[in-house]
């Protein structure tokens, strides 16, 4: 659902600013064909070559364009990070990248199509905005964003979706008050909420990790903290170890891990493997509140 | 396509511009190699002299020819050339690589005016090249040309070979130069011009000023490939 809220957006971006223009590599270039044969100058297929995906992201941007650029999470971060790193941050370009399986959501595929860590790679490098939708309906507001100014953007796109958008999530939202925070990152508030069904937690939501809202966190925050991730665990870990320097609290953060699970299944059989179903959430956070 | 894979009898010690060869020794120190020892010197020369609308007051214009160093290694020729064109002041060449200067061992295209691309790091040039001519062509900029310099141990890195396929199966008018001192540890049996299949390919003498303009000048309908062969890096 994400991934069509995403082609729906962009063709009509591409429609209405002539500055729009889209880099594939392959992936989802068919749902773009309808696009491509309205702009063909403007909709690019540079076959199955991320890192030219990249850079020529970087050279459309230097030519006063804005490119929107979309593969799997693993090949457009993992593969074609020095791109990313040098044909934009180094050139003082931006771009807005676009991806699918990030983490998990190709359990079918194997570890070769996923990216747990694309987050934590961008962490890296400077000035990126980080958008990860909860909800389908989240996405547009995301992109249409991104049309308006020049800065390097990430929307992550992914297949586990909570019930209900909640849109403006850029800073923590509170969606339910009690004694110890727990911060759910785009599609991780509905097994959150589940998880702390009936203990005394105030659950946050956002849906832009990056910036990380470090004020929100402060206004939150009591002297317990869980954040709970749908990607690396810890990848947060210093953005809120930031926030809330000076201010004595205990942390657990939950992601996914960094052992590779050997086998196939469901996205809901690998969120079980990493704890990250509601059963596993639960365990966690109870034990760690004691 | 035109492959010429003879090859290419080397002049003697081209005769520079006056004004270069001081300018090399402010960057360098180096008073004992000639300005020869540069092995992209007249390839350079011949752009901002003779072939690119560029100049000092047209470093922001939209529909500027564009020149990227993708070979950003040894860009003691590049920054002499800029500062003979006045693209910034002479003095700038007496501190490479120094805490207050703009110029280091690697360009940097927010640090230095009339630089369009910061390279360093070798295979992204082209690919950003590719983009920079994309662009120009979807906003209407059909006279500007851009124009990529890369060099022969470069080709090493595969990131290329992305650049190279995509700009021939879309019949981009880009220019690719590679200075050819013969400087990849394994070379390029059979040619570097066959690596390029779909370009428009000419192999000439580096050191040849007018031939080399001969070769930049006309404008291609598809990508185009001017392998300039220079005396064998450390010879």
């Amino acid at each position: 659902m994400m991934r069509e809220s995403f082609i729906a957006t962009t063709t009509e971006l591409l429609d209405e600013d002539p500055r729009t223009a889209l880099v594939l590599a392959d992936i989802s270039a068919e749902s773009f064909a309808p696009a491509r044969h309205r702009h063909p100058e403007r909709v690019l297929n540079v076959g199955i070559r991320e890192q030219l995906m990249a850079s020529v992201a970087g050279g459309l941007a230097l030519t006063g364009m804005r490119p929107y650029l979309h593969s799997y999470a693993p090949f457009a971060v993992d593969r074609a990070y020095e791109q990313l790193k040098l044909d934009l941050g180094h050139q003082d370009a931006g771009a807005v990248v676009v991806t699918i399986g990030g983490s998990y959501d190709a359990s079918e595929e194997g570890y070769t199509h996923q990216s747990p860590g694309d987050v934590a790679l961008l962490d890296t490098l400077e000035g990126w905005t980080i958008h990860v939708p909860g909800h389908h309906d989240e996405v547009p507001d995301m992109l249409r964003d991104a049309a308006r100014h020049d800065d390097r953007v990430y929307v992550r796109l992914g297949v586990q979706e909570n019930s209900r958008a909640h849109r403006d999530a850029g800073r923590l939202q509170a969606l339910r008050r009690g004694k110890a925070l727990v911060v759910a990152v785009g599609p991780m508030l509905d097994p959150v909420l589940e998880a702390t069904t009936g203990l005394d937690v105030t659950v946050a939501y956002t849906n832009r990790p990056r910036p990380f809202d470090a004020e929100g966190l402060r206004a939150l925050a009591g002297r317990e903290v869980v954040l709970v991730e749908p990607y690396l665990a810890g990848t947060s870990a210093a953005a809120v170890s930031a926030a809330l320097e000076g201010l004595p609290h205990r942390v657990l953060h939950l992601g996914v891990g960094r052992t590779e699970v050997r086998r196939y299944g469901s996205w809901r059989d690998h969120a079980r493997a990493h704890g990250l179903d509601a059963p596993g959430l639960r365990a966690s956070i109870v034990d760690f509140l004691g | 396509m035109h492959f010429n894979l003879q090859p290419i009898p080397m002049t003697a010690t081209a005769v520079l511009p006056d004004q270069l060869g001081p300018l090399l020794h402010r960057i360098t120190g180096d008073e004992k190699h000639a300005p020869s020892a540069h092995s992209t010197l007249d390839v350079l020369w011949v752009l901002y002299d003779r072939v690119l609308r560029i100049s000092p007051e047209t470093v922001d214009a939209p529909d500027r020819d564009r020149f990227l160093l993708s070979k950003g290694h040894g860009p003691a020729a590049y920054y002499a050339v800029l500062a003979a064109k006045g693209f910034f002041p002479e003095r700038w060449l007496d501190d490479l690589g120094g805490w207050d200067s703009p110029l280091g061992h690697h360009p940097d295209r927010v640090r230095i005016p009339g630089v369009e691309v910061g390279t360093g790091s070798l295979g992204h040039g082209l690919g950003l090249g590719v983009g920079v001519a994309l662009g120009l062509r979807a906003q209407g900029y059909s006279r500007t040309r851009t124009f990529v310099l890369l060099g022969d141990a470069e080709l090493d890195e595969g990131s290329n070979h992305e650049g190279i396929a995509y700009a021939a199966a879309t019949r981009l008018p880009i220019t690719a130069i590679v200075i050819d001192n013969q400087s990849s540890t394994h070379g390029w049996p059979g040619g570097i011009a066959a690596r390029f299949p779909g370009w428009d390919t000419s192999v000439v003498n580096g050191r040849d000023r007018d031939r080399l303009e001969r070769v930049l000048e006309p404008r291609h309908d598809r990508p185009n490939l001017i392998v300039a062969t220079v005396e064998r890096k450390g010879s």
